[in-house]
């Protein structure tokens, strides 16, 4: 309660609360918000030349290359983005977490070949990485989700693991120890408690870069397949009209970079509160 | 220091060892058969099977990953499936053009972010640092092929200052380079305020400017110079984030790069170009990060101590 006050305190970080919440709400109530059904071609969404119609009366932000409303399509996008975002960043989050921890707790050789395969994983390129995996399990939204999170959860792990490391050799772990404390005890009891701000800012941040790589993933056309309606496809669609039908590009990007952009103030503006060094210098 | 840069090369070596094993694992993995490929759907069962063997795809996987990583050594990536060349061949042929790109990226993201990072530090707290560090947020919150096209269709199709897409005149570097410049241009800008303020905050700084200095003189000469190092190490890892950015940057332009080789290959499931591009932009990453720490070495004599 004091984190979402402090949250909401701050100009940016309450923007981004808002655009977040935003989306949230179309994703959820997607079927209720959307004037049309996103995959229904409409006889009168196209010009009488084949060509999309530009936003009017009938189609608020008017038709892809179908004919198809790109308005509702949109709305159903954000349903996409919501569960790779979630779902991908989450499995990330999970895996980096326990790599980071499991490594940074045992140290040793278990730790030492952890970190160097996270090493390896951090020379991949990530894009590059995400297209070859997606290549090999054909992909569908969930096999999309698990891509991204066989990339991110890098990031994840290289954090918790320094933040491990410095925290077990902190006087209070050593005293923890000194009485007799079970590994356990002081991996549950004193260490992950002080890891959590760091697990929910990297949660919030990375599901940014998630929904980037999805998008763009989905933009070279290995992401999530048409007809599901995703942000980034939408684009992969109907670029051969952006010189015409400028709009069909416009609108989609806006709403990746208002996700994205939500997602990371709130990371942000969750690192200054969370982080104690931080505290007393804001005003 | 001699056995520093030792120990680092030998890391450098080992983790691209590592890195030609991870990727030989996953081209076993692809579903496809690439002798059913190359024989064409005609072939008789012999010719199939002439065609695994001199492949060496009948060996055991350890075999098979030897003769891989022979090759590789010497600089063979193998053969397209579908151009039917030597996939180094087709990376050498297009990587001046990538290079060319990235320097020119590297160039656009630090003027523009490390000048919105010195301004928005000099002027903390003030509208102009908060707009600033909210284009920055903005910067790294859009997709790259977002911002390439909209720049395409601004300045490239309505106000026509620059051509549409291709390559040769320096006209055609400007908007490539900007889209891939703008992400990094966002990390740098918020990576440079702090550090600034990190530096302003510093009693030499106070020194100088008890000295009677200038403004100028002592945020260009002071300051400035010591809050670029934390930022030169930055600079190899860009390296990495400009190797994912290529494939979608080269394709929205028709930039003739690695990047659009490797886009091309994605849509004709090509994979020994999708591997090669992969190896060579992880030899590039590393040897970035390598060269990174190394001149991060030279140029702040305090790493030296620890």
């Amino acid at each position: 309660m004091r984190i979402f006050s402090a949250l909401i305190r701050r100009k940016l970080g309450c923007f981004g609360l808002i655009s977040i919440m935003f989306v949230v709400i179309l994703a959820v109530f997607a079927p209720w918000l959307a004037p049309y059904d996103p995959d229904q071609q409409f006889f009168e969404g196209l010009t009488l030349e084949g060509a999309p119609l530009s936003p009017n009366k009938q189609f608020w932000l008017g038709t892809d290359l179908l004919g198809r409303d790109l308005l509702s399509r949109l709305i159903y996008g954000a349903q996409t983005s919501m569960i790779i975002g979630i779902v991908a960043n989450g499995v990330a989050v999970i895996i980096g977490s326990l790599v980071g921890i499991t490594a940074g707790f045992l140290r040793g050789f278990v730790g030492s070949v952890l970190m160097r395969f996270a090493d390896l994983m951090m020379a991949f390129p990530a894009l590059l990485l995400a297209i070859v995996l997606a290549a090999i399990f054909k992909p569908s939204l969930w096999i999309v989700a698990l891509v991204i999170a066989m990339v991110n959860w890098v990031q994840v792990a290289r954090v918790v693991y320094s933040e491990t490391v410095s925290l077990a050799e902190q006087d209070f772990i050593v005293a923890e120890r000194s009485l007799g404390a079970s590994k356990t005890r002081i991996l549950f009891k004193h260490i992950a408690p002080h890891l959590l701000s760091t697990i929910i800012v990297f949660g919030t941040l990375g599901i940014s870069t998630t929904v980037l790589l999805e998008a763009t993933l989905s933009y070279l056309g290995v992401g999530v397949q048409p007809p599901t309606p995703s942000w980034g496809n939408i684009i992969f669609e109907n670029q051969t009209y952006f010189t015409t039908a400028p709009w069909l590009v416009f609108f989609p990007g806006i709403a990746i970079v208002f996700m994205a952009l939500g997602f990371n103030l709130v990371g942000d503006s969750l690192r200054e509160i969370l982080d104690p060094t931080m505290k007393g210098r804001q005003s | 220091m001699t056995s520093y840069l030792f120990r680092r090369i030998a890391e450098a070596v080992l983790i691209l060892i590592g890195i030609s094993f991870i990727t030989y694992i996953l081209l076993f993995l692809v579903p496809a058969d690439p002798v059913r490929q190359i024989a064409g759907r005609s072939a008789t069962p012999e010719t199939v099977e002439n065609i695994r063997r001199q492949l060496g795809l009948d060996l055991p996987f350890y075999q098979q990953y030897w003769r891989y990583f022979s090759g590789l050594i010497q600089g063979d990536l193998g053969r397209s499936y579908i151009q039917k060349t030597e996939v180094s061949a087709l990376i050498n042929a297009r990587l001046p053009a990538s290079l060319l790109l990235m320097v020119a990226a590297i160039a656009t993201e630090l003027v523009i972010g490390l000048l919105m990072g010195v301004v928005s530090a000099i002027r903390r707290n003030s509208n102009t640092d908060q707009v600033l560090m909210v284009l920055s947020f903005i910067g790294v919150s859009a997709p790259q092929f977002v911002v390439g096209i909209i720049l395409l269709y601004v300045f490239a199709v309505v106000l026509e200052w620059f051509p549409i897409g291709g390559y040769g005149t320096w006209q055609h570097v400007v908007l490539p380079a900007t889209t891939l410049g703008i992400l990094g241009a966002g990390w740098y800008s918020r990576m440079m305020r702090s550090s600034m303020l990190n530096v302003l905050g510093q009693d030499f700084v106070r020194t100088a400017r008890a000295k009677g200095l200038s403004r100028v003189r002592v945020i260009f000469r002071h300051a400035v110079p010591n809050a670029l190092l934390p930022i030169i190490a930055m600079i190899g890892i860009d390296v990495g984030i400009f190797m994912s950015g290529i494939v979608v940057v080269e394709s929205v332009y028709g930039w003739p790069g690695i990047g659009q080789l490797a886009w091309q290959a994605i849509q004709r499931v090509d994979i020994p170009i999708i591997m090669g591009v992969t190896l060579v932009a992880a030899c590039a990453i590393v040897i970035g990060n390598l060269l990174a720490d190394i001149i991060a070495l030279f140029v702040d004599p305090r790493i030296k101590l620890k």
